[in-house]
Parts: structure tokens; sequence; C-alpha cells
């Protein structure tokens, strides 16, 4: 738990990230152009802002599973407002985040107030906010967004994609406040031992409710630009986004079991399965084989951590 | 399973209802959905209607009471829908290969135990977190299987490979299936060592250790019977439609899962039944059926499942805190 050791991982990470990209980067040379690369960061915000947050809830030894169904239902919710109500395009999306970020405050309600383990109280949701998608949209997209508002998921500032700006700046966001804050340091403690935390005087129930509603927050933010980005609203938006989530998460050296992990890991987490994905398209691997690989890439991490703890333990 | 820890001094009929309250829960709801939507939709209660309720979802069950097992030894899979979804590639390609029939269903049964016994054993020895392991063999799973079958149906497979479809003495063979798959499983879970091992296992790892039992080993035979659950589950999945879409059928882990949860398996481990999750298993088909007897629109399927799983656990966690 020392500084050193989260260090480790992450160093382990960086040089596996470094020599991924170089490998991808020889076997094909498209791969590394600011053209691809920037595209590829652009294909990345979406599950990048909520694996920020997931990072949080899995420090404390939660998990969240609803994060993919609450970014289908805001999608959902966004067109409804929108198309059906007739509300202004602003109004809808803050009206839809609101709703995708109250998703989040339900889940850590039920998993606070009612002591539920999340695994489960989450399980619950996933399909509670898939099924209201569903049931809400029966099935029909909505279309012919105004010009505006694909600039969330398709426009550039400074020739960077908007929404790699807003990651970033997400990323600092959390970064500072999961390392230096005492929020941060609430969290850490939550999820090494809760009762102790509880004793300790950490209101570790308020901690735990703000880190749930920032989760619904990001999901709903994801939803926003993934909906710019296709120009489209699709019940069925953000499916299995929670396995990709915590994939990146966990890659990143956050334990699974609570109270240590870190932004930068996840950040270098996601930046690898990515690069893989990417990469190993490029040079001719069909899609679904690349899933294969970021399997094994998670369950070796996985071990060679744990072997690695092993030796030092013992 | 509770009940083993009931106190002396209550009469018998008190500490059967305490040791099966959810399972006895789930199988009244079940009762009271027929009476109910058979009594607005008399077609509810047609042969054809029940038998499909039955037939179609027995691999359901059944995979139900693999994934049961695992959580009350305090782990879990959200491979397993993938993994049947292989299975069933196995088995309709060997069967249209030309494999003799015994051939094409035993080979993917023992792939499944394979695979399962290998995530058992990560699991157990390096300590990794069953969730992770199983994450990473979901993706493995999928991938290799859509980029292996480029999503191709595997169609005109001999009738006689068909098990699921044959129907002795007029019941379809899925129900005898899940029916003493069930039977056997919750005699097992009971009477036998190793059975009982999985409840300590799952209810206290280190006391389990103290009292002589080996822990590693337990929880790679769960996951060994898991495999072998759901392998059969993957042979009737396969058999029960003229075509094998060679795709990972969707949200399949997270109905296995949750007829666990519902059919009275705490997912803190340690306690539960299989006929609770095969009871479960039941009440969910009943009740997509029935939301279409209903004329409730099918889109709003899901969202019952997630307030029904929502008010389980809820009051499970109140029964609990009561008992305290």
């Amino acid at each position: 738990m020392t500084a050193s050791k989260l260090l480790r991982h992450e160093t382990i990470l960086a040089v596996l990230t470094v020599i991924a990209l170089a490998v991808l980067a020889s076997l094909s040379d498209k791969f590394f152009t600011p053209e691809n690369l920037l595209n590829q960061g652009r294909l990345m915000a979406e599950v990048g802002l909520v694996a920020l947050a997931m990072t949080f809830v899995i420090v404390t030894g939660g998990i969240d599973l609803s994060v993919g169904s609450i970014l289908g239902l805001t999608a959902i919710l966004l067109g409804v407002f929108w198309k059906n109500l007739g509300l202004p395009l602003p109004a809808a999306i803050v009206l839809a985040l609101a709703c995708g970020t109250f998703a989040g405050w339900i889940n850590g309600f039920i998993i606070t107030r009612f002591g539920v383990p999340p695994l489960i109280a989450t399980l619950a949701t996933l399909a509670l906010y898939r099924g209201l998608a569903e049931g809400i949209s029966e099935a029909r997209s909505v279309r012919g967004y105004p010009e505006w508002f694909f600039f969330f998921g398709q426009g550039e500032v400074l020739g960077v994609p908007f929404q790699l700006w807003l990651l970033g700046l997400a990323t600092v966001i959390a970064a500072v406040i999961l390392g230096l804050t005492p929020f941060g340091r609430a969290t850490y403690a939550i999820g090494a031992n809760e009762t102790a935390a509880r004793f300790s005087g950490i209101r570790v129930d308020a901690t735990k409710l703000w880190i749930y509603t920032a989760a619904g927050f990001c999901s709903a933010l994801a939803a926003v630009i993934f909906v710019s980005r296709v120009t489209t609203t699709r019940s069925d938006m953000g499916t299995g986004l929670e396995l990709d989530v915590i994939t990146g998460v966990v890659l990143g050296g956050t334990s699974i079991f609570g109270g240590r992990g870190t932004i930068i890991g996840t950040v270098l987490g996601l930046i690898l399965i990515q690069a893989l994905k990417n990469g190993l398209a490029l040079s001719g691997v069909k899609g679904d084989g690349t899933i294969v690989v970021i399997g094994l890439v998670l369950i070796g991490a996985i071990l060679a951590g744990a072997l690695f703890d092993k030796n030092r333990g013992g | 399973m509770t009940a083993i820890a009931a106190s002396p001094g209550r009469s018998n009929l008190q500490r059967f209802l305490s040791g099966y309250g959810q399972e006895i829960v789930v199988f009244l709801s079940i009762i009271a959905l027929f009476v109910v939507v058979g009594a607005i939709n008399p077609r509810f209660l047609s042969d054809t209607n029940i038998n499909s309720i039955f037939a179609g979802n027995a691999y359901i069950a059944i995979a139900a009471i693999g994934m049961s097992m695992i959580i009350i030894a305090g782990h879990i899979d959200v491979s397993v829908g993938a993994l049947i979804g292989v299975i069933a590639t196995i088995a309709g390609t060997l069967a249209v290969s030309g494999y003799p029939i015994w051939v094409a269903w035993l080979v993917p049964i023992l792939f499944s135990i394979a695979v399962n016994a290998g995530v058992g054993a990560l699991v157990a020895y390096t300590r990794i977190p069953s969730i992770v392991v199983t994450l990473g063999m979901l993706s493995i799973l999928k991938g290799g299987l859509i980029s292996l079958t480029a999503g191709e149906w595997i169609t005109d497979m001999p009738p006689e490979f068909m098990i699921a479809q044959m129907r002795p003495f007029g019941i379809p063979a899925a129900v005898y299936f899940m029916v003493a798959l069930t039977i056997l499983a919750a005699l097992f879970m009971r009477y036998t060592d190793f059975g009982r091992s999985i409840y300590a296992v799952g209810g206290n790892m280190e006391a389990a250790r103290a009292a002589g039992i080996n822990p590693e080993r337990t929880v790679v035979g769960v996951f060994a019977l898991h495999g072998l659950f759901a392998g059969v589950a993957g042979i009737l999945f396969a058999t029960q439609l003229q075509v094998i879409q060679s795709t990972v059928p969707p949200n399949l882990e997270l109905t296995v899962i949750t007829a666990s949860v519902i059919g009275g398996v705490s997912i803190l481990g340690g306690t539960g039944t299989v006929i609770g999750s095969t009871l479960a298993a039941i009440l969910f088909a009943c009740i997509g059926s029935a939301l279409i007897f209903l004329n409730v629109s099918a889109y709003w399927l899901r969202a019952v499942l997630g307030l029904m799983i929502l008010a389980t656990v809820l009051a499970d966690m109140a029964r609990r805190r009561r008992a305290k």
C-alpha cells in the first residue's frame, strides 16, 4: 500500500504500454499517425470518463455494473425530452444529465441505506435502467439532431477532439480529488477497512453516495457525447460498457478488493486497451480477435501482479 | 439451507419455513401467476404454452444450478453466457461434421468442465477474484467464438442430435433434465461431504480450513461442477432450435445470475439452495410469457425483472436485519 508499491504497478504498465505502442507502430505504418491517435482518443473518451468514476467506486471496494445501462437510459431520455416532449435541445441535455446522475444516486442510496452489496444492487439497476430505456423507447431510435449538437462528439478545439479535452480535464480533476484531498483519503480508507474508517469518523455513507452519484453523472456525460458522435439514439447504447470500464480500471492496478488504485493507472490501462484494439485491427487481426487479446492481457496483468505481490510478501 | 443452524425447540414446520423461505415465496409467486394470468387469458394455461415455458427455459435453470453453487462458494462467473454460446457452437459443428452423436454431446461438456476447472484453479491458487478471471474469460470466449466462426449459422443438424426436442412420454426431454439435475444437485449439496464443504467455504474460508476442508480443492471442484451444468445447458440450448447462431446469447449470464439470487442464494456466499434457483428461472420464464398474454409490451420485460431483483434483495436484507 506504500507509494513505491503503487508506482511499481504503474511503471510496469507504462513500460508495457510503450512496448505495445512500439510493436503496433512497427506492424502498421498507419498506427502512429496523429490523425489515427487523435481518432483513437475520441473513441476512448466515453469509456474513459466512466472509468475515472469507476476507479473511485472500486477503490472503496464496490463495483458499479449499471454504468452501461445509465448511458443507454440517458441517451433515450435525451431523445425523448427533445423529440417527443418538444423541449429545446439544451434543456433536454441538462434534464437527461440530471436523470442519469439521479440514477447513480439511486445506486448509492440502495447500497448505503439498505446495506445491499454493490454487485447485487447494480446488477438489479443494470436490468432496471436498461429495461426503462427499452420500455420508454420501444426500440424506436431518434435521429435528426441539429448540426451544432454534433460538436460534442465530432468537433475539434485546436485540432484536438472536443471530448479528449473533456477527458483530459476530468482526469486532472479526478486525480487531484483522489490523490490530494481528504475526500480521496476517505475513499482509500473505506476500501482498506470500512469499519475502521467508520470508527475514525469518516462519513462513509456520504462519501459512497457521492461516488455512485458521480458514476451516474459520468455515464450520463458519456451518453451525450456518444449520441453526438453517432448522431442517433438507441436503447441498446452502452451495452457491455461496464466490462470495458472495469477491465481498464483493474488493468490499471486498482485492486478489486478496494483500498488501492490510482487515476494514472486507470488512464494507462485505458490507453493500453485502446492501442491494442486499434493496433491489432490495423495489422489485420479481425475485429473480434482483439477482444481475445484484451481478455488475455487482463488475466495476464493481474496474474503478474498477484505473483509479484506474493514474492514481495513472502 | 440455513435450516442447519436453526435452533432446537422450534417446530419442524418453523424450521422448514425459515430454511426455505425464499423458495416458498418464489413457488407461491409461480402459482399465483398461473392463477391470475390464467383467469385473465385462459390460453396462458394451454399445453403448448406451458410446454414452451418449461422446455424453452430449462437450460437457464440448469445453468443457474451451477451458478448457485459458485455463488454459495463465495464466487461469481460472468462468462457463463459466452461459454454456453461456445459449447453450442462446438456441439453443432461436430454434429454436422459427421462425428457420432455421443461425441457431439460429450466433447463440448468435457471442454466446459476443463475450462471452468482452469478458471477455478486460477481463482483458488492465485487468489485473483473470480469476477476478474471470468471477465477475462468472457472476452476470450466471446472474441474467440466470433473470430473463429465469423458468426455463421449452423443448420441441417441430424435429427437424432436434437436432444432438447425429443419428447419421451410426451414431455420435452429438457424438462426431464431440469427436474433430474435439480433434485440430484439438491441432494448432493445437502447430503455429501463435498456439498457441505461448498457452504463451509462460502461461509468462512478460514474456518473451513480449520475444520479440515481444503478450500482450494473445493473451489476447483465447484467450478468444474459448474462447468458440467453449463455444458449440459449448452447442449440443450444448441438443440432446442433448428439453427445455432454461433454467437453469445445476449445477457444470458445476467439472467442466470439473477435466477440464482432471486432463488435465495445470498450473494455474500454460504447460503441458498439450488431448488430456489430452478424455481426462480421458471418464474422468470412465466413472467416473460405472462406479459405477452396480458398484452403488455415485451419491451418492459427487463424493467420488470430489474424491479423484481431489487425487491427480492431489499426483502432479503430486511429479513437479515430482523434476524440479527
